[in-house]
């Protein structure tokens, strides 16, 4: 299974990513960024089967996925 | 909102100067998107339709001089708005406007350059505005307004000047000056119907034909126009010069400074003020035709001039033609969007007047300082 | 552990200065991308338009040069006429392109100058506060037509790929959207068509992008490519105008020996 890595230093909370996870996998946290900017992670123990979709949509680059 | 006259509004000087321009019967403008002056072409974007008039974001700056030399051409009072780039832009559409003896307000929202620059307050577009900007032997009538109020008189004093002279009219503010915001009360007559131009076309119904152009091939011809335009000049040099003297009676050090730069000495003299330096300040408001009798004037009882401008020193150059060595000239200013402090200028003074360091002074604190940099947004 | 996807090196990893949402930010990403797969970073020059992306060299690691508004064409031209074999492209706005850049964009097509124009269309004006652009939809509010583009006072919005398809210099122009991970992976092969004209120095290319804005259309990221799927799109068809691979009556986008 695939692992996503988002650097939450970059992330700015677009929220683009989430719709288009397949497994419903990701969803905003309620942790503020050093920047003030709420942010995304993945839940857990969800699903990721590597599609990159998540990391597509990023207009940050903060998404990188790993095998 | 409406500019009801005897009331007090609090406005950004970008919105005063659309205001200013409504009431004076302006109900026509031309513009295009460029920070510091945004305000003023959103704010004609919602005031203009209310009041029946035509307001158009151009698709660029020489579009917009054009569509408003169109305007002018065609009788109507029309102003038009931007900042460095932009303005350069605009100098061939000047150059024409001057040359066909048109009517026009231009409003130059100054901006740190040269290039892209930045967007803070600036005064290094002095040269452009005063000294030509484009091609020709011609003058704009330069206004500089120093508050949000006078940017609320001057604008509606340029339309009468433009259609006095049919002549551009440049009214040279600063990104500070554009985007602060200060009570404004309109207390000028509100011009609700148009002056009728006999030069202006119109259709040549029931009169002999109008021509407006600036283009003169025939020998000699041209050189009898610009007789007739220096003419023009010398009598705006006669009868439209502008300023204000604070402080200049006994003053040792006489400070020259517009606009911004101006409000700045005037905290400088404030501050100043019982610690026995005797500071003045002569703040010209038509920057062409230039002060330049109160500066001679000044010259015989001053110990030593001081201009202060936001730039590396252009309206310095005109104090000097004016003053010649009657009396020494000196200069403080920042550049690139730099703004002085009045800490700075009377450090300025104290240099100037014991040059060897020996003069030292209190001077009192302002109790909230502003520290080294003035930063401006156009998002509110 | 193996990498699927990181971020690529040309693109400088900095918190940007853009809006959360923007398509921008997918854009540059999409350009870095390209220019890491195909290994030409030491080769291509860059111009950033007057908009909001005029910072665009902050987060792209080539050469690049600033440019007037609307005059990226031009400056583009100078470049590539010193330089004939590097790539260089221009990244403009919907204001400095289709309004001030007008004329630069239509003789720069014109002329079938090999360089890769990237213009990116949020019908509105970001930087100066949300203006009219010359590709704003009718009825679409902003600061200058606060109560919606009507076509009597403020014109209609300006095709810019059918526009230049009537030009013989231009060799390939289409239309995509940022929209979704599909279109956002047609984006990236229109952009990598755009490079392979130039590098087959076979004309002017040119890729229009809809892209979101979503501070000044008023709604969230989310909602603003919404905005580009159903509204945008009925007046910007997305599809590819011209193409020098698959018509045979156009010339290429090589000028004709006289």
């Amino acid at each position: 299974m695939a692992r996503v890595s988002i650097d939450v230093g970059l992330c700015k909370g677009c929220e683009l990513c989430i719709p288009f996870c397949p497994h419903d996998s990701l969803t905003m946290s309620r942790h503020l960024n050093e920047h003030g900017l709420p942010t995304v992670y993945f839940k857990e123990d969800h699903p990721c089967s590597g599609c990159k979709y998540c990391a597509v949509m990023c207009p940050e680059a903060a998404i990188e996925i790993f095998n | 909102m409406k500019s009801s006259t005897n009331k007090k509004h609090l406005l950004m000087g970008n919105e005063a100067a659309a205001e200013a321009a409504i009431l004076a019967g302006c109900r026509h403008y031309y513009g295009y998107p460029i920070t510091p002056q945004n305000e003023l072409i959103n704010h004609m974007a919602i005031r203009m339709p209310q009041v029946g008039g035509t307001f158009l974001q151009a698709e660029s700056e020489i579009a917009a001089i054009y569509m408003a030399y169109g305007g002018a051409a065609a009788g109507a009072r029309v102003m038009t708005s931007s900042s460095g780039p932009g303005i350069s832009l605009m100098q061939e559409g000047i150059s024409y406007l001057a040359g066909s003896e048109l009517p026009c307000v231009i409003v130059n929202v100054q901006r740190g350059g040269p290039g892209l620059g930045d967007i803070s307050p600036s005064q290094a577009d002095y040269f452009q505005a005063v000294k030509g900007g484009g091609h020709g032997d011609y003058h704009n009538i330069v206004l500089a307004p120093a508050s949000v109020q006078e940017i609320a008189d001057l604008v509606y004093d340029a339309f009468d000047l433009a259609d006095r002279y049919r002549n551009p009219v440049m009214l040279l503010g600063d990104a500070q000056l554009g985007q602060m915001m200060e009570p404004v009360e309109f207390r000028k007559t509100p011009r609700t119907h148009q002056t009728v131009k006999r030069w202006a076309l119109t259709g040549a119904e029931g009169r002999a034909r109008n021509i407006v152009k600036s283009f003169y091939p025939v020998k000699g011809e041209l050189e009898v126009f610009n007789i007739r335009l220096q003419r023009k000049y010398r009598a705006v040099e006669q009868e439209e010069v502008r300023y204000e003297e604070v402080n200049t009676q006994g003053a040792e050090i006489i400070l020259v400074a517009y606009g911004t730069c101006a409000r700045i000495c005037k905290e400088a003299i404030r501050r100043a003020s019982g610690t026995g330096l005797q500071i003045g300040l002569l703040r010209p408001i038509t920057l062409w035709p230039f002060p330049k009798e109160p500066l001679r004037r000044l010259a015989k009882k001053a110990r030593a001039f001081c201009v202060v401008e936001m730039s590396a020193g252009q309206m310095v150059e005109d104090v000097r033609l004016a003053v010649l060595d009657r009396c020494p000239i000196h200069f403080y200013g920042r550049m690139g969007g730099g703004v002085p402090s009045s800490r700075e200028i009377l450090k300025k003074v104290l240099n100037i007047l014991a040059p060897e360091g020996t003069l030292e002074l209190e001077i009192p604190e302002i109790p909230t300082e502003l520290g080294k940099g003035l930063y401006f947004s156009t998002i509110p | 552990m193996q990498a699927l996807y990181s971020a690529p090196k040309t693109l400088l990893r900095t918190p940007s200065h853009y809006c959360p949402g923007c398509g921008h930010g997918i854009a540059h990403r999409l350009l870095a991308e390209i220019i890491d797969e195909w290994g030409i970073r030491g080769k291509t020059i860059g111009l950033a338009p007057v908009g909001c992306s005029v910072l665009a060299y902050n987060y792209l690691d080539i050469d690049m040069c600033e440019a007037a508004h609307g005059r990226p064409p031009a400056i583009a031209t100078g470049i590539k006429r010193v330089h004939p074999d590097n790539i260089v492209f221009t990244y403009q706005g919907d204001g400095d392109l289709a309004a001030i850049g007008m004329a630069e964009i239509v003789h720069t097509a014109s002329r079938a100058e090999n360089i890769t124009v990237i213009f990116i269309n949020n019908a509105v004006y970001g930087m100066t506060n949300g203006q009219l652009a010359p590709t704003t939809l009718l009825n679409q509010k902003t600061t200058t037509t606060p109560e919606g583009r009507d076509p009597l006072a403020h014109g209609y919005p300006i095709r810019i790929c059918e526009l230049l398809a009537t030009l013989e210099g231009a060799s390939f122009l289409a239309r995509t959207s940022l929209s979704s991970p599909k279109n956002i992976s047609q984006t990236k092969e229109a952009l990598k068509k755009g490079f392979k004209t130039q590098i087959e120095k076979k004309g002017f290319s040119l890729i229009e992008v809809l892209s979101p804005c979503p501070v000044y259309w008023r709604m969230s990221p989310v909602e603003s490519l919404k905005f580009i799927e159903e509204k945008m799109t009925q007046t910007f068809p997305l599809g590819v105008f011209k193409d020098w691979e698959k018509t045979v009556s156009a010339p290429g986008g090589q000028a004709t020996e006289v």
